[in-house]
């Protein structure tokens, strides 16, 4: 293959690693409004009175909006597809405001000091009451989160105000109680993965203005341009066709761009003012005021036989969504779905979930959606079991993982494509020197290292759901135009379908135009999540691609007088098989393009899958722990993956380091915290610490190609998958340094010594 | 208040207010290059050099500035170019949002350090944050670049 | 953000004064990576920059560190990593990053008495003195305890000695504040051992330091000596730590900074 498998240079990377002006800010109009938020100062209160004449009389404000200005339809800042299973409950800005943070009033000013000052001037009267703050505690919790009548949501997804329950979840099959019985040795322990920021480089933001027939741009920093465009069209009760959404280049996302955050102000601004309006979040609006990953509880109970065969599976899991239910059900969901399918020797599992409203900000998409959690939990109480029976770790995971062709009992009877996890894990354990360093040594009077691992998966794409389109056109100059609504926030998904359009069409990338990320042009796609641009745009892509090849022959062949099985591709030209007659595609662009009865030729895709194939990883965390201080030094971490056949193998290097340097600051550094007020106390990046170059040790990466029959040449999905490990396999590796089990995130140094003290 | 500088060696006079910073002085005369991405200090990515060393530009006012000599990546386009070739070769720029202040680091470590060392490399770059790429690749491409291994 | 509605850059200490002791919101300016994160109005601000206070020279006893010298050059300067086993450069290395280092300020980060400071547990295990422009020279001990006034650090006097000394620092994560920070130093047989990050602000364990002083320490004594230190020492709680941690950490700490100046010959 030319360009497919090859590490080829992303399209747009010298112009962002150069800092050239093509990121939202840079692209907004110098006069613009700034839009900046007046937020609550409570966890939970009624606004009684809001006072806006001292800062509306300010020179330079706008307008100054609040709840009683903005439409009263509810919605969800969920980027999911229609119908959402998110539940709608917010208004743009609402009499309520359910954590400190949540939207009191917009104000628009001709710049930035003017708009702060008459933040200043807003006098808002409140009534405070109780707030929900520990998510144990919010289930029938003497406040309701959200009282009012009119939140609904699409689907029956177990919501349940009254109890502050936003959606709940059970699976079933087989009689796990009866099983447990029946199982040689029982485990059983309680996990909390935590609250993790998505810290993305930039901030949220989007920008706004009305072009020449009246219509809503939207210029916005999101993974989900059509979802956007979506919610505005619900929040502002405009008809979506009035709206454009336009993704630029956009600095990071890690599915904390999959909601919605500042578009629908900056939006509405424009809407009453007719100008334009842009608003950007600071780096404090962005740790405390959008979202973060769902802080868990999950109680996991295993069960085996004496072989160490898994026999049953009981996972019970609250999670806390915090104010709003963006994402709340189908995070939950994935929890299940990305975790019990690992193993399918199992007779019975269940899988019984809460997701619970709190005075907090809310929780959305992270990167791992559910899957992180899961992991975190499933794979430590498997090193737990591994250890009462007496078998290596990566044994046990040998004798229990799926193979191809086999189902597992959640699965309605889909059978694995394809997987080579068990390669990942033989080769993981070959890189990290498994044999020699598990489970621990001494390495000095008071540092012992240590070895631990864990196994992940995760899905590609939503099966049924998540549907792509995808259009290749062949311009009048001979050259390709490639339109996708896929999203690149630096993932490189431009330039992957780039790669897989010209591998088909045997063209260099070069003469592919990249246009992408804009509704009214691009072909629907739902945009960056769930893993899904290579395995489903992908897909698009390649029938788009050859659907048009298909035409080129035809056309070329018609052109040139023979039958449509004597001409192939060569070079940038069609010839006859007996290579004495040739049309080259501009001459064919020509052709079509010029005079009467033409067609331009097009080609055009829709593909969504039924199955989402799971990629895999296997992970390997060597540690050192300083037994006076409970330090831990991350040595070395390992990752295999099996990600189908890698179309990029730089750029899924990279996917993979950063997926996994994430996991490494989950695992022990990252945490967001809350004061007894509910107030967020880790929102700068001197309280919220991600790793930097100093913290993550050395990663290793390396690939065990499997071949997906339902993906593009093979491929399967990379993104999220690489987050999961770190939390299990540096927890694993901790306990077997020093014995200290820790089940809170992130594992501090603190912790450690603590834990050791006992 | 006017200031005078040079910026990318051009002689510039420029009004300013007295609490602007140097950060946004900049990105308000065109220099788009400038990426901020906190306002604790704690980032990198607003990093350009102040006569010859690298600074975080939102952290200096811009009165501080005043006759000083300022480089930002527009003013290096070839040594720019010839990393960022390297850095986007190895697929290192993800989003590409910290790129422009970590290339400004990564030149500044290049002129400061003779022969540095894994060690030295990655505590003269600890300043700057990234959080899509997790760092293997920027230091792939550092080597690479200054042709140690 | 902070706001200045008038910035001066005076062209003496005098004149620098006068308009600080002017109105209550008139503030000196360091590097400002401290004062930009506040929400502080200053009515003027006062840049020090003309003053030629960025220096760190030598004299026949003293090494002298101007105000305006930043922590980059405190870190890389030759002086400083020959003397005092480069205490000084190694207590300032892991603070954010060299860009950072080479705005931040000397003056600033010593007036300012931080809880946190990695470099005042450092200067306060040396022979430091602190001159300020209105209340004088004076041990920097002495400045530490001394109640806030307005003033301006103008330069710092470290006396040149033989003292052997170094620095720990233990931070949950790189470029975070420490958890706790240690200095100790030797001169001849007198130890001092400073404990910083308590969160409160450094202070000397002074019997600690004196028990080191009499004893040929063994590794046995060491150990008691690094508890009596974590004793007589106050530890207070915060988001990076709780007292009991820290109070273990101190005693890891000094223990390990004792081994650490122990085998060096200061004489
Ligand atoms: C994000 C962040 C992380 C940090 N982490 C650490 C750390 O881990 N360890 C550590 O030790 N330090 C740390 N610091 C502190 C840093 O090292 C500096 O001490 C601090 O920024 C002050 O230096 P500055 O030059 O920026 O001062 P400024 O912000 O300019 O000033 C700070 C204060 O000092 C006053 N001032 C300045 N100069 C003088 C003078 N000559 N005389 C009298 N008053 C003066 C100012 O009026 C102001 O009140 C951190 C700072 C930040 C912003
Ligand atoms: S913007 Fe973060 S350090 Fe300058
Ligand atoms: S590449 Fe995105 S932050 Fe570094």
């Amino acid at each position: 293959m030319k360009s497919v498998g090859h590490s080829i240079r992303k399209i747009d990377g010298m112009a962002i690693a150069t800092g050239k002006p093509v990121y939202t800010e840079d692209l907004a109009m110098d006069n613009a409004l700034v839009v900046k938020i007046l937020r609550s100062p409570h966890a939970y209160a009624k606004i009684r009175s809001i006072d806006l004449s001292k800062a509306e009389s300010l020179e330079g404000v706008e307008c100054i909006l609040t709840y009683q200005d903005v439409p009263n339809a509810r919605f969800t800042l969920a980027g999911q597809s229609y119908p959402e299973p998110s539940p709608y409950d917010r208004l743009i800005l609402d009499q309520i405001v359910r954590y400190v943070g949540d939207e009191v009033a917009i104000i628009a000013a001709v710049d930035e000091k003017t708009a702060l000052l008459a933040m200043k001037k807003i006098k808002v009267e409140y009534e405070v009451m109780e707030p929900v703050l520990d998510f144990e505690q919010a289930i029938g919790h003497s406040s309701v989160v959200h009282p009012e009548e009119d939140s609904s949501c699409n689907f029956e997804i177990g919501l349940n105000k009254e109890k502050n329950i936003a959606s709940s979840y059970h699976e079933e099959v087989g009689d796990v109680e009866e099983e447990f019985k029946r199982c040689a040795v029982v485990v059983e322990d309680v996990y909390y993965p935590q609250a993790q920021a998505h810290t993305m480089m930039e901030t949220y933001r989007a920008f706004s203005y009305l072009d020449h027939t009246g219509r809503l741009i939207v210029v916005s920093s999101t993974q989900v341009p059509f979802h956007i465009r979506r919610q505005l069209a619900r929040a502002l009760q405009i008809p979506a066709s009035k709206i454009r959404v336009i993704k630029p280049r956009i600095g990071g996302g890690f599915g904390g761009k999959q909601t919605g955050a500042g578009d629908v102000f900056a939006a509405l601004v424009t809407l009453k003012t007719g100008k334009p309006a842009l608003i950007i979040y600071d780096r404090k609006e962005t740790f405390s005021c959008t979202t973060s990953r769902h802080a868990m509880r999950l109680r996991v109970k295993l069960g085996a036989d004496q072989d160490g065969i898994i026999r049953a599976i009981d996972m019970q899991v609250l999670s806390d969504t915090g104010a709003y239910g963006e994402h709340a059900p189908t995070v939950l969901g994935c929890v299940g779905h990305y975790t019990l399918p690992l193993y399918n020797k199992t007779r019975a599992v269940r899988f019984d979930g809460y997701a619970v409203y709190t005075n907090k900000m809310p929780a959305g998409a992270f990167r791992g959606y559910g899957a992180t959690q899961g992991t975190f939990a499933l794979e430590s109480i498997v090193n737990k079991l591994a250890e009462r029976l007496k078998l290596d770790p990566t044994e046990i995971r040998l004798k229990n993982i799926s193979k191809v062709g086999e189902t597992f009992l959640t699965g309605q009877g889909v059978m694995l494509g394809s997987t080579s996890l068990d390669q990942c894990i033989l080769r993981g354990k070959e890189l990290i020197g498994w044999d020699e360093k598990f489970p621990r040594r001494e390495v000095g009077p008071n540092k012992v290292r240590a070895v631990g691992m864990a196994i992940t998966m995760q899905g590609s794409g939503i099966a049924n759901i998540g549907t792509a389109s995808a259009e290749i056109r062949l311009n009048d100059d001979g050259n390709f135009t490639l339109l996708t609504g896929a999203t690149d926030m630096g993932t490189g998904c431009d330039t992957i379908l780039s790669q897989m359009a010209a591998e088909i069409l045997e063209i260099p990338m070069e003469i592919i135009i990249v246009n992408a990320g804009d509704t009214d042009t691009s072909p629907y796609d739902p945009g960056s999540y769930a893993s899904s641009t290579t395995y489903v745009a992908g897909t698009a892509v390649v029938k788009a691609a050859e659907e048009l090849k298909s035409k080129i022959l035809a056309q070329s062949a018609a052109f040139l007088g023979v039958t449509r099985g004597d001409v192939e591709l060569n070079g940038l030209a069609v010839r006859t098989l007996s290579g004495n007659q040739e049309i080259s595609f501009a001459k064919l662009a020509e052709l079509t393009i010029l005079g009467t009865g033409k067609l331009q030729l097009v080609g055009y895709a829709t593909h969504g899958s039924e199955v989402s194939p799971p990629p895999y990883v296997a992970g390997f965390a060597e540690v050192e722990v300083d037994r006076e201080t409970g330090k831990v030094e991350l040595i070395d971490y390992v990752a295999v993956i099996d990600c189908g056949t890698v179309i990029n193998p730089n750029l899924a290097r990279i996917q993979a380091e950063g997926g996994i340097a994430q996991g490494i600051g989950m695992a022990l550094y990252e945490q967001v915290r809350y004061d007894e007020l509910g107030k967020m106390a880790t929102n700068t990046f001197m309280q919220y610490k991600i790793p930097t170059r100093k913290d993550v040790g050395k990663v290793r990466i390396e690939f065990e190609a499997s071949y997906e029959p339902t993906g593009p040449f093979g491929a399967k999905s990379i993104g999220e998958v690489v987050a999961n490990t770190p939390p299990p396999a540096i927890s694993h590796a901790i306990y077997n340094a020093v014995g200290v089990r820790e089940n809170h995130l992130p594992i501090t140094p603190e912790k450690v010594f603590l834990g050791m003290q006992k | 208040m006017q200031i005078e500088l040079t910026i990318n060696e051009k002689a510039v006079k420029w009004e300013v207010a007295f609490d602007e910073l140097l950060a946004d002085t900049l990105r308000s005369h065109g220099f788009l290059s400038i990426k901020t991405a906190c306002d604790t200090s704690c980032c990198g990515l607003c990093t350009v050099w102040i006569d010859g060393k690298s600074r975080l530009s939102c952290s200096i006012l811009s009165l501080q500035a005043h006759g000083k000599k300022i480089t930002t990546i527009e003013g290096l386009p070839k040594e720019a170019e010839e990393f960022a070739q390297i850095l986007s070769a190895e697929g290192a720029e993800q989003c590409g949002f910290c790129s422009p202040g970590f290339i400004m680091s990564v030149l500044a470590m290049k002129n400061e350090l003779v022969n540095p060392s894994e060690e030295e490399i990655i505590h003269y770059l600890t300043g700057n944050l990234c959080r899509c790429t997790g760092y293997m690749g920027q230091l792939r491409a550092i080597k690479t670049f200054l042709g140690v291994v | 953000m902070f706001t200045i509605i008038d910035l001066i850059q005076p062209d003496n200490l005098n004149e620098a004064y006068q308009i600080l002791s002017d109105k209550r919101n008139n503030t000196i300016l360091g590097g400002c990576a401290f004062l930009k994160m506040g929400k502080k109005r200053i009515n003027t601000g006062i840049d020090l920059t003309n003053l030629k206070l960025n220096y760190i020279q030598e004299s026949d006893d003293f090494i002298e560190i101007g105000a305006m010298t930043s922590l980059r050059e405190l870190e890389t300067h030759p002086l400083l990593k020959e003397y005092y086993k480069g205490v000084l450069p190694q207590s300032v290395r892991d603070i954010i990053g060299v860009q950072f280092r080479n705005g931040v300020t000397v003056g600033a980060s010593v007036y300012s008495k931080y809880g946190f400071s990695d470099l005042i547990t450092a200067l306060l295990c040396l022979d430091t003195e602190v001159e300020l422009f209105k209340a004088g020279r004076m041990p920097l001990a002495d400045f530490l305890t001394m109640p806030k006034a307005k003033d301006i650090l103008v330069r710092l006097w470290i006396k040149k000695t033989l003292r052997q000394a170094t620095y720990l620092s233990f931070r949950s994560s790189a470029s975070d504040y420490s958890v706790l920070n240690v200095a100790v130093s030797k001169l001849d047989n007198h130890w001092t051992i400073a404990v910083g990050a308590r969160p409160s602000k450094a202070a000397i364990a002074i019997s600690a330091s004196a028990m080191l002083s009499q004893e040929v320490p063994t590794l046995e004594k060491i150990e008691e000596i690094a508890q009596k230190a974590s004793e007589e020492l106050s530890f207070g709680t915060n988001q990076r730590g709780s007292a009991t941690y820290r109070k273990a950490l101190c005693k890891t700490l000094v223990k390990r900074g004792i081994m650490e100046v122990l085998p060096c010959k200061s004489n």
